[in-house]
């Protein structure tokens, strides 16, 4: 029940109102509205019960394994929060000078320094306020220094079939035009594709690596020479990041410049649309470029460098300089770990991608990839069962919310049929994964005695299957008053 | 398997491509590749009298699992769109050789078409994928 459906008009809790509240209210009768907004009249009682039944609901990494494929829902240690909410953090005003937050500075710039040594990277803006943001700052910086150049002939930004979604839409909103390169049998890029594509008209290429294929490119360096023999940039979307934290960095593998998703990596809970931090890595020639504000030091104190000491910046991205919240706690989450701690992130997460992985090929899971070693996620597909049984990736991915895991990515990457993309993370136990397999191997016998079952779950959940072409076709997420509660 | 008309040409991106009296070609996306999308909920027609390459995208189709370009078989100018399709993208699901139809080119060369596939090649390819 929506909370609005359960309000009645003047409800308010009399009982408990704190003595002589009437007075707290001291502004001028002319600033005080006259007619009631449109929220739901509802006792204190009735609202606690509301959200904590919706919370009830939730699915999260904190009562569910959350195996969603390039999401890394990974848990997020409380110490991280615990210390980024300290009063003296959030008491910070961001329009407050500078000398009134040093200490909050002095985080963040101790931060660049870390993030630009795990990238291998020359220098890092904290500003993006998401993964988004981030991709568009980067592609902006590439556009920036071609145009220094007067190279503005360069029109065309090469992305993978594999690539996130975002990435074309990131190069389309800088005033870039697409073109896409096919993938190879093995999940590298297709090398002889690329040299056809790249030429006079190439900007730059936009690529994950690991692949969303859950493959590592062996071909990155190959990669690399090619785009930069024809001029070209090469552009690195962090959001596949855990993979090879401490192990390998993207400027070691030549890319110029890299967004991480601070939120999927770094310790910020996310999924509910944020908030979540984007900061850029570039290397020396895009230096200049970086979007503003970023933290530096003068005459040993801590400063917000702008457009005067960044001539060339593309500029702010919004109004303060970034979410300090998400970037407070990737320093903590970063100093905890320190360098060592790094490496056995990135360790864990591939061991438990491909325990995972070898463990459901073995109770008959086809992998997409089976001769490659998965990084840390991999991919299955359902494309057998789906002919054979009429049993499709969704029904399986339905079926495991009954079972209380929360569904892998579906039907992404675009280009495997059927798929289920696999993420477990670094944070699982190997009692859960060995408990995620037998469910699994579970599923599977279902599927073969009873393909019914399957095509009709969850059975367990509030909600059923839901028509998922209605709610893109007629999509209405406002609530409206009905003339029966306005009675 | 499914019905694959013999009357016409096939992309190996799915899409069919028929050669009208008139000389038109007119083109749709395959019984295969709707089963692969899955319930469509949009489609974004080409513009009447844009000139289109072969192999350039000049179209997407969007369902609840994906979105997909949808490339031109032959070079040529868009001369009809199927408007009911903005309305009623499912069409493509249900009738995805008749009236399911994307758009119609005029084209440069119909000897573009013989680079094409025919229905059993087709069949064969998506048996192969």
């Amino acid at each position: 029940m929506l909370i609005f459906e359960q309000s009645h008009v003047g409800r308010v809790s009399k009982a408990q109102l704190p003595t002589g509240c009437d007075e707290l209210i001291s502004l001028p009768s002319n600033a005080l509205r006259t007619s009631k907004p449109n929220l739901p009249e509802v006792s204190e009682m009735q609202v606690v019960r509301h959200f904590t039944r919706l919370s009830q609901k939730n699915f999260s990494i904190d009562t569910h394994f959350y195996p969603l494929g390039s999401c890394t829902m990974k848990y997020n240690p409380r110490a991280c929060n615990t210390l980024a909410s300290l009063p003296e953090f959030t008491g910070r005003h961001p329009l407050g000078p500078s000398l009134h937050g040093q200490g909050f500075l002095a985080c963040m710039y101790e931060l660049q320094g870390i993030l630009k040594e795990v990238t291998g990277m020359k220098a890092v803006s904290l500003s993006p306020a998401a993964g988004a943001q981030g991709e568009f700052a980067g592609v902006a910086m590439i556009k920036a220094y071609h145009d220094d150049r007067n190279d503005s002939e360069r029109c065309e930004i090469l992305v993978p079939d594999a690539a996130h979604g975002t990435n074309p839409a990131s190069a389309v909103m800088c005033g870039y035009q697409v073109r896409e390169i096919p993938t190879g049998k093995n999940g590298d890029v297709d090398i002889d594709a690329l040299k056809a594509s790249v030429g006079p008209k190439t900007a730059g290429i936009m690529l994950t690596n690991p692949s969303t294929l859950g493959v590592f490119d062996r071909k990155i360096k190959e990669i690399a020479d090619i785009v930069h023999k024809a001029g070209g940039l090469l552009y690195y979307d962090g959001a596949n990041l855990n993979a090879i934290l401490g192990k390998v960095r993207p400027g070691d593998m030549g890319f110029d410049v890299i967004h991480m998703n601070l939120h999927k990596t770094f310790s910020t809970p996310h999924g509910g649309g944020g908030p979540g931090a984007g900061p850029v890595g570039v290397s020396e020639r895009l230096r200049p470029y970086l979007p503003v504000p970023m933290v530096g030091k003068k005459d040993e104190q801590f400063v917000l460098l702008d457009e005067n000491d960044c001539p060339q910046t593309i500029g702010r991205l919004s109004a303060f300089a970034g979410n300090a919240g998400v970037l407070l706690r990737a320093y903590i989450y970063a100093k905890m770990l320190g360098r060592e701690g790094m490496a056995r992130v990135a360790e864990f997460a591939t061991l438990n991608a491909n325990y995972l992985l070898k463990k459901l090929m073995d109770v008959g899971y086809e992998a997409a990839y089976p001769d490659r070693r998965a990084t840390h996620e991999f991919i299955l597909t359902l494309k057998k069962q789906a002919k054979e049984l009429n049993v499709t990736a969704m029904d399986i991915a339905k079926r495991l919310l009954d079972y209380d895991f929360h569904a892998p990515t579906t039907y992404f990457p675009l280009l495997i049929p059927e798929c289920l993309l696999i993420e477990p993370t670094e944070t699982e136990a190997k009692e859960t994964l060995d408990e995620f397999v037998d469910t699994m191997a579970k599923i599977l016998l279902e599927a073969k005695e009873d393909s019914a079952l399957l095509r009709q779950a969850p059975y367990t959940l509030p909600v059923r299957r839901l028509d998922d072409v209605k709610a893109v076709k007629q999509l209405d997420v406002v609530w409206k008053k009905t003339e029966a509660l306005k009675a | 398997m499914s019905n694959t008309p013999d009357d016409r040409k096939y992309a190996d991106s799915h899409e069919w491509a028929l050669l009208e009296a008139d000389g038109n070609v007119r083109v749709g996306i395959t019984d295969h590749a709707q089963e692969l999308l899955g319930d469509l909920v949009f489609v974004e027609l080409p513009e009447v009298g844009q000139s289109v390459g072969k192999g350039d995208e000049c179209s997407v189709v969007e369902s609840v699992k994906a979105a997909s370009d949808i490339y031109s078989p032959v070079t040529g100018e868009i001369v009809a769109v199927n408007d009911s399709l903005e309305d009623s993208p499912e069409v493509i699901n249900h009738s995805p050789y008749d009236d399911g139809w994307i758009f119609i080119i005029k084209p440069v060369d119909t000897a573009e078409l013989d680079d094409l596939l025919e229905a059993d090649g087709y069949e064969s390819f998506t048996e192969d994928e």
